[in-house]
C-alpha cells in the first residue's frame, strides 16, 4: 500500500519495484560491457603475442628469401608468392562466375522463381560448409575426376593433371569464396536505384544494355569489395588446399598451373607440426603468421573503406 | 484520322487483383499537348506508363484492351517493346540523370542504338541540348558530371536526353513538381516549343500549368476517365460535375 501511495504522491520517486529494475538494467549493461572488453582484450593478446614473438624475425630479408637449412632458417618468399598466385587464380575463376550469378539473382530472376530460391539456398549452404569439406571435394572432384579424366583423355594416362597443383587448389578455394563474392555483388547491384534503370529502359535500351551501361558501372566498387573479402578469406584458409596443391617445400617458384606451390598458412601449419625442431622454428612461425595477418587485415580494411563508401552513396 | 496519334480502346489495368484503370477509351491528337489531371492515386501515372509499356516491369500488372499508336496495338505480340520506347520518350517526376557527364547523358540513347561516329554524336548532343534550350548554359561544361546540376537543369537535361533518340511522343509525369517557379516556367516554355514537332502528354497536379500548357485535358478519377476535351472547354464549362468540383478546388 505504501508503495502505491508513494507513486501517487511523487510519480518520479524510486519505488522498490523500480529499484529492482534499475539493478537488472545495470547488470545487463555491465555484462555487455565486460563481454565487449573481453573480446577486445582477446584480440590484443593474440596480436600482442604474434607481434612480440615474431618481431625479431620479421624483416625484408625474411619476406624476400627462400627457407634454408631444412626450413629452420631463412625466409618465406616462396610461400608468399604461392599465396599470391593462389588468390589471383582463384579470383580469376570466382569473380566473373560470382558476378554473373549475382546479376542473375538480382536482375533476371523472378521474385517467385523456384530456381532462384534454390540457388540462394545453395549459396547460403555453401557459406557454412566447413572448409575441410571443400578440400576433400577438391581432391575427389578436381583431381581424381577432372584431372585424371584429362590425363587419360589427352595424355594417354600419363600423370600430369591428376595430382595436386595450383589450378585445382585455386578452383577449390574459388568454390569456398564464391558466396562472399555473390553476396557483396548482389548488395552493390541493389543500391542502383530503380529510377536509373527506368531512365535507361525508357530510352529504348534493352535490359542487358541497361545492366551493362548503368547497373554494372555503378556496382564496380561492390565487386571490388567482394573480391577483396574473398581474397583475404582465401589467403588465410589452409584446409581447402591441404590435399589439392599446397607443398611442404619447393626449391623453386612454381612455373605453371600444374605445379604445386607453397603457402603462408600451410607453412605455419607444417612448421608447427612437422618441423624437425619446432622450438627452433617458433620465431619463423610467428613471423609468418604476422605476415599473413598484416596481409588479411589490410585487405579487410580496404574492403571496409570501399563498402562504407558504397553505403554512403546509396543514401 | 491522321491527326489522332494514340487511340485507346477499353484499356483496363490490374495490379494483381486491384483494378487501377477501368475501361479507358480516348483519342490523343498528334502534335498537341494533352494534360492528364486528377486527384492523387487516380491512375494518371499508371496510364502514362501504359503508353510506353513501362508497366511491363511490374510483374503483377495485367492489361486488357487496346493501345493503338499510329494504328498499331503496342501490346501486340509482334511488337518489340524496345522500338516502342525509342519512339515514345518519357520524362520522370524525379529527374534521373545518369551518374555520367552531361555529354554522355545525352549521347546515351544514340549510343545504345549503335551510333559510334563522334561527329554525328556531337551533332545530336548539340541539337538535343539546343532543343531543350540548355545549349548555351551547358556548351562549355559538357564533360561535367550531370549530378552537379541543379534540379531544374537536371530535368531539362533529362528532356534533352529523351529528345536525342528522336521520339514522336513524349510522356511527362509531373516534370516540374519538384522544381522552383522559375525552373517550372522554363519547362512549360519548353513544352510549348516542343509541341510543334512532338506529341506531348503531361501529367500535372497544377491546374494553372494544365491550363497554360495544354491543348486538351483529360480528367481521371478513381481509375476512370471522367471527361476529356479542349482545355479551354474543360476549364470553363466542364460537362461533368466531378470535373468541375476538381478544377475549382472543391476536392482532390
Ligand atoms: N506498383 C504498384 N503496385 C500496386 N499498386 C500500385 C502500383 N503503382 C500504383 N498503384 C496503385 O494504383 C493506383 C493509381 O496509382 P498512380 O500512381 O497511377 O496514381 P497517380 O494518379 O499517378 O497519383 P499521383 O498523383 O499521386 O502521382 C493507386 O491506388 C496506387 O496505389
Ligand atoms: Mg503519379
Amino acid at each position: 500500500m505504501e508503495n502505491t501511495m508513494d507513486i501517487i504522491e511523487n510519480p518520479f520517486s524510486k519505488s522498490n519495484n523500480n529499484k529492482g529494475k534499475e539493478i537488472k538494467e545495470k547488470a545487463v549493461i555491465g555484462i555487455t560491457q565486460i563481454a565487449v572488453l573481453l573480446i577486445i582484450a582477446i584480440l590484443f593478446v593474440i596480436l600482442g603475442i604474434i607481434i612480440y614473438q615474431g618481431r625479431d624475425k620479421f624483416s625484408w630479408e625474411f619476406i624476400s628469401s627462400f627457407p634454408t637449412d631444412g626450413m629452420t632458417k631463412g625466409g618465406i618468399f616462396p610461400a608468399l608468392i604461392g599465396t599470391f598466385i593462389l588468390v589471383i587464380v582463384m579470383s580469376i575463376a570466382a569473380v566473373p562466375f560470382g558476378t554473373i550469378t549475382a546479376i542473375y539473382l538480382t536482375e533476371y530472376a523472378h521474385e517467385k522463381s523456384k530456381f532462384a530460391a534454390a540457388v540462394r539456398f545453395s549459396i547460403r549452404t555453401l557459406a557454412v560448409v566447413p572448409s575441410i569439406i571443400f578440400g576433400l571435394f577438391g581432391l575427389g572432384f578436381f583431381i581424381q575426376f577432372m584431372g585424371k579424366g584429362m590425363d587419360s583423355t589427352f595424355n594417354g594416362g600419363e600423370l600430369h593433371w591428376g595430382q595436386p597443383n595450383i589450378l585445382w587448389a585455386s578452383l577449390t578455394m574459388a568454390l569456398l569464396t564464391l558466396p562472399v563474392i555473390i553476396v557483396s555483388v548482389e548488395e552493390a547491384l541493389k543500391t542502383i536505384p530503380r529510377e536509373l534503370r527506368e531512365a535507361s529502359l525508357a530510352l529504348g535500351a534493352t535490359k542487358w544494355q541497361t545492366i551493362k551501361q548503368v547497373v554494372f558501372p555503378g556496382s564496380i566498387s561492390g565487386i571490388m569489395t567482394g573480391t577483396i573479402l574473398a581474397v583475404s578469406r582465401g589467403a588465410g584458409e589452409v584446409a581447402p588446399i591441404l590435399f589439392t596443391g599446397a607443398a611442404y617445400y619447393l626449391a623453386t617458384l612454381p612455373g605453371s598451373l600444374s605445379d604445386q606451390f607453397m603457402n603462408l598458412g600451410y607453412h605455419v601449419y607444417i612448421m608447427s607440426t612437422q618441423s624437425s625442431d619446432v622450438e627452433k622454428t617458433m620465431p619463423i612461425q610467428f613471423a609468418t603468421t604476422l605476415v599473413l595477418l598484416i596481409l588479411t587485415l589490410s585487405l579487410n580494411l580496404v574492403a571496409v573503406v570501399i563498402r562504407s563508401r558504397i553505403r554512403r552513396k546509396a543514401k | 484520322m491522321r491527326d489522332i496519334k494514340i487511340q485507346v480502346n477499353d484499356l483496363s489495368l490490374y495490379y494483381g487483383e486491384k483494378k487501377a484503370l477501368k475501361e479507358i477509351s480516348m483519342q490523343i491528337p498528334a502534335n498537341k499537348v494533352t494534360a492528364l489531371i486528377g486527384p492523387s492515386g487516380c491512375g494518371k501515372s499508371t496510364f502514362l506508363r501504359c503508353i510506353n509499356r513501362m508497366n511491363d516491369l511490374i510483374p503483377s500488372v495485367k492489361i486488357t484492351g487496346e493501345m493503338l499508336v499510329e494504328g498499331v496495338d503496342i501490346y501486340d505480340k509482334n511488337v518489340d517493346v524496345v522500338n516502342i520506347r525509342k519512339k515514345i520518350g518519357m520524362v520522370f517526376q524525379k529527374s534521373n540523370p545518369f551518374p555520367k557527364s552531361i555529354y554522355e547523358n545525352v549521347a546515351y540513347g544514340p549510343r545504345i542504338n549503335g551510333l559510334k561516329d563522334k561527329t554525328q554524336l556531337d551533332e545530336i548532343v548539340e541539337t538535343s541540348l539546343r532543343q531543350a534550350a540548355i545549349w548555351d548554359e551547358f556548351k562549355d561544361r559538357l564533360d561535367d558530371s550531370a549530378l552537379g546540376l541543379s534540379g531544374g537543369q537536371q530535368q531539362r537535361l533529362c528532356i534533352a536526353r529523351t529528345l536525342a533518340v528522336s521520339p514522336d511522343i513524349i510522356l511527362m509525369d509531373e516534370p516540374a513538381s519538384a522544381l522552383d517557379p522559375i525552373s517550372t516556367s522554363k519547362i512549360e516554355e519548353l513544352v510549348h516549343q516542343l509541341k510543334e514537332n512532338y506529341t506531348i502528354i503531361i501529367v500535372t497536379h497544377n491546374m494553372q500549368q494544365a491550363a497554360r500548357t495544354s491543348d486538351h485535358t483529360a480528367f481521371f478519377y478513381m481509375g476512370e476517365l471522367i471527361e476529356m476535351g479542349k482545355t479551354n472547354a474543360i476549364f470553363t464549362k466542364p460537362e461533368k460535375k466531378q470535373t468541375e468540383d476538381y478544377i475549382t478546388g472543391r476536392f482532390g
